[in-house]
C-alpha cells in the first residue's frame, strides 16, 4: 500500500502485567472499510480505543492522514465514533444530539441546522429531529448516533460493535445501511465486531485478531477460503476437521481411516507418518460423486436436519462427523439416518491446518 | 377487608397520629394568641417582625451560596470518582458521611481556633469572612446529602460512555460537565440543593457560635422569650421544609429519561 490513510505501527498496550495488544500493525487505505474480528478479550476494542485516543499505546504509533496522532487527546483527532450502547445524550433531542459536535466546533447556527437536516435525511429519520432518545427504538437510536458521529465530517469513522445491542432483523438492515452510507461518503471506517457474518458481509478487508495480535488481514474471500492459521480457519465459518496420517509424503497421499486421498503440493514439508489436521468447509462437500471432485470418503449418515431451503447432513467417518449442506429438492427425499453414504470433494478445497 | 390490610391501616393511622398530633397541637396553640378566639395574630406578629425578615433573608442568601459551593465541590468530585477513580469511592463516601458523626459544635470550635484574627487565614476578623466561613460550614453539614443525591443521579447515566461520546465530538472537560453531565443529573442536584436549603434554614449551632444573624438563632431567641410566636415559627419552618420536599418530588418527574433500552 503506497500511501495508507491510517497506519497503525507496532502498537502495543499493557494494563499492569497483562499485555492486551502485542505488536499490532495495519495500514488502511482512504475510503476503506476494515473490520476487526475476534472473540472477546482479543484486543480488538483496545486497538480501536487507541485509534480514538481513549487509551494511549504503551509502544508504537498511530498515523492518520500522514499526521502522528498517537499522543493527541480524543477531542483533537477529528474522529467520529459510534458506541455499542448508543451513548446519545438523554437531555438533548435528536437534532441537538446531531448538532453537538458542530456546536462544539463553533459552526454557525444556519450552517449547523443545514448539516443536521442533511444527516437526518442520510439516516432516513428527517421527521424525528424533535424527539428525545428515549422515544426512539434501539435501531433508530443507533442511526442517530451514526448521524451524530458523521455530522462534524470526521476523517475517520470508528464503529465499536454498533449492532450488538440490536435484534437480528434490525441488525441486518442497519449493517447494510451503514455500508451504503460509508460508500456514499467514502469515509475510512474501522468496524469492531465478534460476529463473523457481519464482518464478512460488509468489509473491504478483515483483520482477524486473537491474543492481542492480528492473525490474518485480508479480504473476506481470502479470510474465508484461505485462512492463514488454525484459529482463523476455526473462528471464521463452519469447519469440518479430519485427522489424517501422511501415507506417502513424496506423492502427497494421506490416509483417513482406511481410505487414501491425494493432496499433492499441500503437505508443506510433512513427512511420511506425520499426523495432520485437514479442514473442509461444508459447502465444498457433496453427497455422492460430482464432476471435478477428485477425493471420496465412505461413511454413514449420522443425522439429518431439515432447515427449509437447505438440508444439513452429518456423515460419520471414522470417529469424526462431517457436516455438509445440500439444497432442498422437493423431488428428492432427504437421506435416512444409518444409510451408507459416500462424500466427495475437491482436494484443492482441503485446508491443511498447521 | 383482609386482616393483613386491616393491620396495615392500623399501623398507618398510628404512625400518622404520632406525626400529626403534635403538629396539630402546635398549630392550634399558635392560633390562640388572642384570648377566646382562634386567629393568625402570632403569624402576623412574626412575619411583621423586621428581625424575622432580616434573619430569614440572611439564611436564604447563605443557603444559595451554600448550594453553589456544594454543587461546585460535589459534582466534579462525584463525576471524577465515577469516571476515573472508582476504587476511591468507599473513601470519599466515608469522608462525606463524617459530618453526620462529628457534631457541628466540634466543627465550629475547630473553625474558631483555626481561623481567628491571628491565623494566616483570618476569616473571623471581618463580617464577610465570618459569613463565608458560615457558608463553608453549612456546605460541610450538607455534604452527606448533596454527595448522595449527585452520586445517585450519576448512577442513572452511563457516565463513561457519555463522556467519551462528548470527547470524540471535540468537547473539553468544561463542556462535558456543563452540557452533558450536569443537565443529566440536574434533578439530583436540585434534590441535594433543596435538602441543603432545609438544613441551612434551621441550622443553629454554627450560626450562633459564629454570631451570625441567621434564622436558626432567631428561632431560638424567640422561643426563649415568647409564648405563641415560637409555635407559629415552628409551623412556618415546617411549611418551608415541606415545600422544599414537594418541589423535589415535582422536579423528579422532569428527570431526563434513560435512552438505553433494547430495540
Amino acid at each position: 500500500m503506497a500511501d495508507p490513510f491510517l497506519s497503525i505501527q507496532h502498537v502495543k498496550k499493557t494494563f499492569g502485567p497483562t499485555t492486551v495488544v502485542e505488536d499490532f500493525n495495519l495500514d488502511v487505505e482512504r475510503g476503506e472499510f476494515v473490520s476487526f474480528l475476534g472473540p472477546s478479550g482479543c484486543g480488538k476494542t483496545t486497538v480501536l480505543r487507541m485509534v480514538a485516543g481513549f487509551e494511549e499505546p504503551t509502544a508504537g504509533s498511530i498515523i492518520v492522514g500522514g499526521k502522528d496522532v498517537t499522543r493527541l487527546k480524543p477531542n483533537q483527532r477529528n474522529v467520529g465514533m459510534v458506541f455499542q450502547a448508543y451513548a446519545l445524550f438523554p437531555n438533548l433531542t435528536v437534532a441537538q444530539n446531531v448538532a453537538f459536535g458542530l456546536k462544539v466546533a463553533g459552526v454557525g447556527k444556519a450552517e449547523s441546522d443545514k448539516r443536521v437536516a442533511e444527516m437526518l435525511e442520510l439516516i432516513k429519520l428527517p421527521q424525528l429531529g424533535d424527539r428525545y432518545p428515549y422515544q426512539l427504538s434501539g435501531g433508530q437510536q443507533q442511526r442517530v448516533a451514526l448521524a451524530r458521529a458523521l455530522a462534524p465530517k470526521p476523517k475517520l469513522l470508528l464503529l465499536d460493535e454498533p449492532l450488538s445491542a440490536l435484534d437480528a432483523k434490525v441488525r441486518v438492515s442497519l449493517r447494510d445501511e451503514i455500508r451504503a452510507i460509508q460508500k456514499e461518503l467514502g469515509i475510512t471506517t474501522i468496524f469492531v465486531t465478534h460476529d463473523q457474518e457481519e464482518a464478512l458481509s460488509i468489509s473491504d478487508r478483515i483483520a482477524v485478531m486473537y491474543g492481542g495480535k492480528a492473525e490474518q488481514v485480508g479480504t473476506p474471500f481470502e479470510i474465508y477460503n484461505r485462512p492463514a492459521t488454525k484459529f482463523v480457519a476455526n473462528f471464521v465459518g463452519t469447519l469440518n476437521v479430519l485427522e489424517a496420517v501422511v501415507s506417502d509424503a513424496g506423492s502427497g497421499r494421506v490416509r483417513i481411516n482406511a481410505e487414501e486421498i491425494g493432496l499433492k503440493g499441500k503437505l508443506n514439508g510433512s513427512r511420511t507418518g506425520d499426523t495432520l489436521s485437514l479442514a473442509l468447509r461444508p459447502e465444498a462437500i457433496t453427497l455422492g460423486p460430482r464432476p471435478g471432485h477428485d477425493a471420496t470418503l465412505s461413511g454413514e449418515i449420522a443425522d439429518v436436519h431439515f432447515l427449509g431451503s437447505v438440508i444439513r447432513v452429518r456423515v460419520g467417518i471414522g470417529g469424526s462427523k462431517i457436516s455438509l449442506d445440500t439444497f432442498n429438492n422437493s423431488s428428492t427425499p432427504p437421506p435416512n439416518v444409518g444409510d451408507k453414504a459416500e462424500i466427495s470433494f475437491s482436494s484443492g478445497d482441503v485446508l491443511v491446518l498447521h | 377487608m383482609k386482616s393483613g390490610k386491616f393491620w396495615a391501616w392500623i399501623t398507618f393511622i398510628l404512625g400518622a397520629a404520632y406525626f400529626f398530633i403534635p403538629l396539630i397541637a402546635t398549630m392550634e396553640f399558635s392560633m390562640r394568641m388572642k384570648r377566646g378566639e382562634y386567629s393568625f395574630e402570632a403569624y402576623r406578629v412574626v412575619l411583621g417582625d423586621p428581625r424575622f425578615q432580616e434573619s430569614f433573608t440572611f439564611s436564604v442568601v447563605a443557603a444559595v451560596f451554600t448550594i453553589i459551593l456544594g454543587v461546585l465541590l460535589v459534582v466534579p468530585t462525584a463525576y471524577w470518582i465515577r469516571l476515573r477513580l472508582p476504587q476511591l469511592r468507599p473513601v470519599v463516601e466515608f469522608v462525606t458521611l463524617l459530618p453526620l458523626v462529628i457534631p457541628a459544635i466540634v466543627i465550629v470550635f475547630g473553625y474558631i481556633r483555626m481561623y481567628g484574627s491571628n491565623s494566616p487565614l483570618p476569616f473571623l476578623s471581618s463580617d464577610i469572612g465570618t459569613s463565608a466561613l458560615l457558608v463553608i460550614g453549612y456546605a460541610t453539614l450538607a455534604l452527606p446529602y448533596m454527595y448522595r443525591a449527585v452520586d445517585t443521579g450519576l448512577r442513572t447515566i452511563d457516565v463513561r460512555t457519555l463522556t467519551e461520546a462528548a470527547q470524540i465530538l471535540g468537547a473539553g472537560w468544561t463542556t462535558i460537565i456543563s452540557r452533558v453531565i450536569l443537565p443529566n443529573v440536574l434533578i439530583a442536584v436540585l434534590s441535594g440543593a433543596f435538602l441543603t436549603f432545609a438544613i441551612v434554614i434551621g441550622e443553629f449551632t454554627i450560626a450562633s457560635l459564629l454570631n451570625r444573624p441567621a434564622f436558626g438563632p432567631y428561632l431560638q431567641n424567640i422561643g426563649a422569650n415568647r409564648a405563641y410566636e415560637p409555635a407559629a415559627l415552628a409551623i412556618i419552618a415546617f411549611v418551608i421544609t415541606w415545600g422544599c420536599m414537594s418541589i423535589i418530588q415535582v422536579l423528579s418527574r422532569f428527570a431526563p429519561k434513560s435512552a438505553n433500552r433494547p430495540n
